[in-house]
């Protein structure tokens, strides 16, 4: 194997620098030789890792970087901080082990303590970050829940979510939360709903890995009587045999609807999500249509201008055009 | 240094340039290894003397300059910079001359460079690179991407002729990003590189160039085939089986 070097000497004090600003670490870089990191610099770049592993893999990722920093104390420290982050951005789901099925982490059901509230079971679930399970679980309090009222809605529209979810995903997980106004008693207020959505694929075997995660925001404009529907969808897919391949896939859109009943409002809420969603895939498939003949062509054409291939055994034609060209001054 | 090696296979390759350079920090003892090891997205710089762009490299880098193919000078200047043989320069010139056609052939735009050296045991070393950057705000001439770019690095090994015959290794490694933005579908972005070997025993009859050539061209469109059909279909597979696709077909029936 040839070695093969991009980066020379004087680049390799670079790194530091590099990581310093992507990593934005707070701390000012003392004016000493970069000989060592700082533990707490480390502890920064393990972070980074462990924070870009793709779907699935942060267990992986952690174990080699427990072998790179050598140092379980420093990689334990690393680990409690990113574990949670990763966690609940991609919207982990972990089992309850009283088999009342799958809590969703996510930030909109965060409690204290590694605590998630599990609406649909009124329960909340004590989760272990970096071993990502759930230990136990305990039922909700009332002041952890939503009135009445709200949960009305709440419920509702859970239960279309839900229907939706189980036709149109495989392996789907979905939570309806109350974000804002949990205790409004009545007609009269504002409040607003998430609904999560998150399916996730994990083939190790195969190479692949990829997760589907949609957020959706249901503001309930009391005053206007409308329902305001805002959503985030993010796919993400890795493939990585002999090589490494991301799909990074990223989409938002709004729609409205009118202020009803909660069955009613489920019903449309939920129809309008599906809408949203069955396009978004519609339009992914169309992207990666357009790749071969379109797309990827701006980067490297199949075939050459020429429609032929290059014609190595006779260059000597282009030497002779480039002399003629010279000569008459045309060309570069 | 596996371990390294294992996460630059998951880290996602638009950040290869970060995590190579937290590894360098991180086990600064193993940095030519992993220099050697980890392919990093081509830079380039000006050749003052004829304003062209040439690409940088382990192979025309001597201390802290970049020999230019063009004008055979080092940037910044460099006494005692080393030089291929006379002989091998004009391989050199007439490689670089050719290639930057065949890349226009294929590329449309881009920049290409090859660089020669001997490798002390009777043959050559050769290095060629393409890089592309395909954005509408580069030299995308449809004008689909947001973001595109493509980085080819071509080394191929030559061994001593025997009886006509000599024999060729080549090492291939192709970095992409491709990234689509509009209003209906978001941001769409594949990012990724694979690198693959080819050895050939061929008769130099028609002379090296000829053959290094043929051989690019065939491992250029092995990768460029590898990406687009198995690579990127993998993810399309893995989108499909997180949401299978049916209901599209169910909804869009009674519609029309």
């Amino acid at each position: 194997m040839i070695a093969f070097i991009l980066l020379n000497e004087s680049k390799r004090e670079e790194p530091n620098n590099l990581i310093h600003s992507s990593l934005s670490m707070a701390e000012e870089e003392e004016e000493e030789e970069e000989t060592e990191l700082s533990e707490k610099q480390k502890i920064e770049i393990a972070k980074w890792f462990l924070l870009n592993s793709p779907p699935g893999e942060i267990y992986y990722v952690a174990k080699d970087v427990k072998s790179i920093l050598n140092d379980d104390d420093l990689y334990n420290q690393a680990a409690s901080e990113a574990f949670p982050v990763y966690n609940k951005s991609h919207f982990i789901s972990l089992p309850m082990p009283d088999r009342s099925g799958d809590v969703l982490v996510t930030s909109f059901g965060e409690l204290e303590g590694y605590a998630y509230l599990d609406p649909r079971t009124a329960q909340v679930a004590i989760v272990d970050h970096v071993k990502q399970v759930c230990t136990e679980v305990r039922p909700a309090t009332d002041e952890e829940l939503p009135s009445p009222y709200i949960e009305e809605f709440r419920c509702a529209l859970d239960a279309e979510i839900l229907k939706y979810v189980e036709e149109s995903y495989p392996k789907g997980v979905c939570s309806v939360y109350c974000s804002n106004g949990k205790d409004v008693e009545g007609p009269g207020s504002d409040f607003e709903f998430a609904v999560v959505i998150s399916a996730a694929r994990h083939s190790p075997q195969n190479f692949c890995n990829g997760s589907w995660c949609s957020v959706w925001n249901i503001e309930f404009k009391d005053d206007q009587q409308t329902v305001e529907v805002k959503g985030k969808i993010e796919v993400d897919a890795h493939y990585f045999e002999e090589g490494n391949v991301q799909l990074d896939a990223k989409h938002e859109c709004k729609d409205s609807t009118l202020f009803q009943a909660p069955d009613d409002c489920a019903v449309s809420i939920s129809s309008i999500i599906r809408h949203h969603e069955t396009e978004y895939l519609a339009s992914l498939e169309a992207s990666y249509l357009n790749l071969p003949d379109s797309t990827f062509k701006d980067l490297r054409r199949k075939l050459p201008v020429t429609r032929t291939l290059f014609p190595w055994h006779n260059t000597l034609q282009f030497s002779l055009t480039r002399d003629i060209s010279k000569e008459l001054g045309i060309g570069k | 240094m596996e371990a390294a090696m294992g996460l630059m296979r998951r880290i996602p390759p638009k950040h290869t340039n970060t995590a190579l350079s937290a590894l360098l920090s991180l086990i600064p003892n193993h940095s030519s290894d992993l220099l050697s090891q980890v392919d990093q997205p081509l830079q380039v710089l000006c050749d003052v003397d004829c304003g062209k762009e040439f690409i940088l490299c382990e192979y025309n880098r001597d201390a802290d300059s970049y020999r230019s193919p063009w004008s055979n000078k080092y940037h910044p200047s460099l006494e005692d910079g080393s030089f291929p043989s006379l002989e091998l320069r004009k391989l050199e010139v007439e490689a670089n001359d050719i290639f930057a056609i065949y890349r226009d052939q294929y590329y449309e735009g881009g920049i290409s460079s090859v660089y020669m050296w001997e490798d002390g045991n009777e043959g050559f070393v050769a290095c060629f690179l393409i890089k592309k950057d395909g954005s509408k705000t580069g030299q995308g001439r449809r004008g689909y991407l947001e973001e595109g770019a493509w980085d080819a690095i071509h080394v191929i090994e030559v061994g001593p002729e025997e009886e006509e015959n000599t024999n060729y290794r080549l090492t291939s490694t192709v970095m992409l990003t491709l990234t689509t933005n509009n209003e209906s579908s978001g941001t769409f972005s594949l990012s990724g590189s694979i690198r693959r070997q080819m050895t050939m025993k061929l008769s130099v009859a028609e002379g090296h160039l000829c053959n290094m050539g043929r051989m690019i061209e065939e491992m250029e469109s092995k990768l460029r085939y590898s990406l687009d059909q198995v690579y990127f279909g993998k993810t399309r597979e893995m989108v499909c089986t997180l949401r299978p696709p049916s209901e599209v077909a169910q909804i869009r029936i009674p519609e029309s």
